[in-house]
């Protein structure tokens, strides 16, 4: 528990340090909010004109008073008010995430639901032709680009099956759930295609690690069937990179996936920061990097306890 | 045994299709048109807004005095009649009785007069007040009268006008600061609901002065990659798309249910180069350059052949045959002499900047100029930058090169005005002036007759291609496609989407 409590602690300071960044570096770049909303036309501005505009977006403080500001804010839970959504950024996030964790979340059944099966097949059958067409499989589903599986996806079904999915706008799982699912399920896939192929590879090396250990013959000796060695006592094992890599891949997928969400026309989390980027909303990239950084440090606590889970003999924090 | 398991798998996959086959099928809606576009609309206020789709999206929802129709003339909008005083220094608009906002008043010479005022207004933030400098005095003898005062003679202040920029909107909404936040016009359509980079919902105005309409209403989903929006028309689950990708609009017509509206734009392709850096000073390498560029070539091999050799006046009006203008045929010969009269005989290298994506050729167009301004010994470095970085460096003048794409005006003095007088707020941009242009500007401002004013731009034309300054390339065109269920679409070169008002579905 006091493991849990410690890591709880360095949070704000790693989000701190986030902050102090992303604040930095989206104003190390050239362009703002006034020439992303006016392009060329900024150069018509007299500087009365653009004193007003640069009022309006509150980017006409110094940038340390910008960052106070924004900073003493978050203690009251207000991360700004984005220029885009003429909205709380808060609001906008919260609106935007159910799409990202629902897309996160399907991905990972598909790529845990089809990666582990076949990683175990390939090493209960290693160095047989089914392994050999399984790593041929695995290795090409991790060289493919996603944006070239996406754009494939909905080539083939519009062309071959006269449909896409929907697009532009997201139906919520909580108002009509096989809508919800139907629309993000091609998405899932190509988020999960190459995750899949990562998944079974790391399985498979992992599992045939664990299948020559001395338990597992101990068992086959004591005339335990095959299945019961393979999927009881060699599997949990042999689980525990996948559970690393799912940990680190999930966390990044909760960041938002950003070419997917452009492909298929999502709204969420990697369009908005991609969209705050190209619009200049300060204050929604902060408060979206923000966001998705506090998610990735909550995963990864998360990925620490299921060790524990998986295995007892770990022990978190003693040293 | 293990095959169990994967025919589990395999079974839940397929059901999970048939799943999200069944969730796709959309309910046919008659008469509401259902578009797509892969840029959204940045904002609602009419007189700040300048990005493009925006434009697109406040044209349905707003209404100027003056509009164009798609042959660029001036046709009425909210005013029914408009008058110069014969030394055009002073302007009446009468305006049409049945203009109504949405919310039931009537649209009065009160509006005009606010709307204008709120634009003139530095604090107001709008960049098209530069066009109406001239305003001195706005009366408003009656209720359906304006009559502006000009300081001077400004015949293109009409047409000017006749942009959603000059959008009119009831005085009462600016007493109460509400313009951008609620979007109240006298056009052809309402918003209903707006979900920035996802979804707009418009219905239509039955009461527009202008209708009636054909269809009942209009959502545009916003779907950031053309290639999805191309699917989408393919399955039929959108009926009209605004379309920029010329790559992806010469697809259109492969397909059976598919129409391509295609109209050349106003805006154009250019080679910008700046004169304030040597050698780009000296007239003779600019000249070089012009005359080593085979335009021709750029659009075939860059832009898929879809593009137009364009001089600096891209509108019908006032372009003239191209054959007229500075070496406007490749002529390497030509170009290795003058750069040997220049002193650069062995060439020099440049930095060229683009914006990627912006538009989607730019990239492409840099390369080839790269090849082609190779044979005079020109070393071109290609810099291609994320759009507002690019922005920024454009409107610094900090380049030695450009490869831009940059907006048209249906009238050559607010078109190039900005740039090329010494007191234009884009010289910084040109880095060039000439007393030539100078007095022709002026003279094109006040002159009335339009044949006359014919002549004064064609000289001006003729004289900026000889000084090259920048190396004016194409015009391309503007695309819209749709099912062939949708009838009566008008396109227009300024690119606008007010044709939707003729649409009807079958």
């Amino acid at each position: 528990m006091s493991y849990v409590v410690q890591r709880l602690l360095t949070f704000p300071l790693i989000l701190l340090g986030v902050s102090v960044l992303v604040f930095v570096s989206i104003r190390l770049i050239p362009g703002d909010a006034i020439t992303a909303m006016l392009g060329t036309e900024a150069g018509m501005m007299t500087p009365d004109q653009r004193a007003a505009l640069a009022a309006y977006f509150g980017i006409d403080q110094p940038v340390w008073s910008q960052y106070s500001r924004w900073f003493l804010g978050l203690f009251q839970g207000d991360l700004g008010v984005s220029s885009i959504y003429a909205k709380p950024v808060l609001t906008v996030i919260l609106e935007r995430f159910p799409l990202t964790l629902q897309l996160s979340l399907m991905a990972m059944v598909i790529a845990l639901g089809v990666g582990v099966p076949l990683g175990v097949l390939a090493a209960t059958r290693n160095e047989r032709p089914s392994d050999l067409v399984v790593r041929v499989l695995a290795m090409l589903g991790q060289s493919t680009p996603s944006f070239v599986i996406g754009v494939l996806i909905i080539y083939v079904l519009s062309v071959f099956f006269g449909m896409v999915p929907a697009m532009g706008t997201f139906t919520p799982i909580t108002v009509d759930p096989w809508a919800s699912l139907g629309q993000l399920f091609f998405p899932a896939v190509t988020l999960g295609f190459a995750f899949a192929a990562s998944v079974t590879r790391i399985s498979r090396s992992s599992m045939l690690d664990v299948l020559s250990d001395d338990y597992v013959r101990t068992a086959r000796a004591k005339g335990a069937s095959p299945m019961s060695v393979v999927w009881r006592h060699a599997l949990p094992n042999a689980l525990i990179p996948v559970v690393t890599l799912s940990g680190v891949e999930f966390g990044y997928l909760l960041g938002g996936a950003v070419i997917v969400e452009q492909i298929f026309a999502l709204p969420g989390l990697g369009r908005l920061v991609l969209d705050a980027i190209t619009q200049r909303d300060y204050a929604l990239v902060q408060g979206t990097v923000l966001f998705v950084a506090f998610n990735f440090l909550v995963v990864n606590l998360l990925v620490d306890l299921a060790y524990v889970a998986l295995d007892p003999r770990i022990r978190l924090g003693s040293r | 045994m293990h095959w169990t398991n994967s025919r589990k798998i395999l079974a839940g996959l397929a059901m999970a299709t048939a799943l999200s086959t069944t969730a796709m099928a959309l309910p046919a809606h008659a008469a509401e048109l259902r578009m797509a576009w892969s840029q959204d609309a940045t904002g609602l206020d009419p007189h700040k807004q300048t990005a493009f789709s925006s434009l697109r999206l406040l044209e349905l929802v707003y209404e100027p005095l003056v509009r164009l129709d798609p042959e660029l003339n001036v046709i009425p909008a909210i005013a029914s009649s408009w008058e110069f005083s014969a030394d055009a220094k002073m302007l009446t608009f009468k305006l049409d009785p049945k203009a109504k906002f949405t919310n039931g008043n009537q649209v009065t010479s009160a509006d005009v007069k606010a709307s204008f005022e709120r634009l003139l207004d530095e604090a107001t933030a709008a960049a098209a007040r530069s066009n109406f400098l001239s305003i001195e005095s706005i009366e408003t003898p009656d209720d359906a009268t304006v009559v502006f005062n000009l300081s001077t003679a400004d015949v293109p202040i009409l047409v000017a006008m006749a942009t959603i920029n000059a959008a009119i909107v009831p005085a009462s909404e600016i007493a109460a600061g509400s313009i951008g936040t609620t979007a109240l016009g006298s056009g052809p359509f309402t918003l209903d609901s707006w979900e920035p980079n996802a979804k707009e919902v418009l219905s239509a105005n039955t009461e527009w002065a202008g209708g009636p309409l054909n269809i009942d209403g209009i959502t545009i989903s916003v779907l950031p990659d053309e290639s999805a929006i191309l699917a989408s028309l393919r399955a039929g689950q959108i009926d009209f798309a605004l379309l920029n990708d010329p790559l992806i609009a010469t697809l259109v017509p492969n397909e059976a249910n598919l129409e391509l509206n295609r109209v050349p734009g106003l805006a154009y392709n250019v080679l910008q180069l700046n004169p304030s850096r040597a050698p780009m000073d000296n007239l003779m390498v600019r000249q070089a350059i012009s005359c080593a560029v085979n335009r021709q070539e750029i659009i075939d091999s860059a832009l898929a052949g879809e593009g137009k050799v364009t001089g600096p006046l891209t509108m019908p009006a006032f372009a003239q045959d191209t054959s007229k203008l500075f070496c406007y045929e490749q002529d390497l010969d030509k170009a290795k002499q003058l750069m040997a009269d220049a002193g650069f005989a062995d060439g020099f290298t440049a930095t060229v900047i683009g914006a990627n994506g912006e538009p989607p050729v730019a990239s492409s167009e840099a390369q080839v100029l790269q090849s082609q301004l190779a044979e005079i010994g020109i070393k071109l470095d290609i810099k291609m930058m994320e759009l507002n970085v690019y922005v920024d460096t454009w409107l610094a003048g900090d380049f030695d090169m450009a490869v831009a794409q940059n907006g048209g005006r249906p009238d050559p003095y607010p078109m190039y005005n900005r740039y090329f007088t010494k007191d234009g707020n884009l010289v910084k941009v040109s880095n060039f002036s000439d007393d030539e242009l100078d007095s022709l500007m002026k003279q094109g401002q006040a002159e009335t007759d339009p044949a006359k004013r014919v002549e004064i731009f064609h000289a001006f034309e003729q004289r900026l291609a000889e000084q090259s300054p920048w190396i004016w390339l194409s015009t391309s065109y503007s695309y819209t496609a749709q099912l062939k269920t949708v009838s009566g679409y008008e396109p227009s070169p300024t690119g606008t989407l007010f044709g939707i008002t003729k649409i009807a579905i079958q």
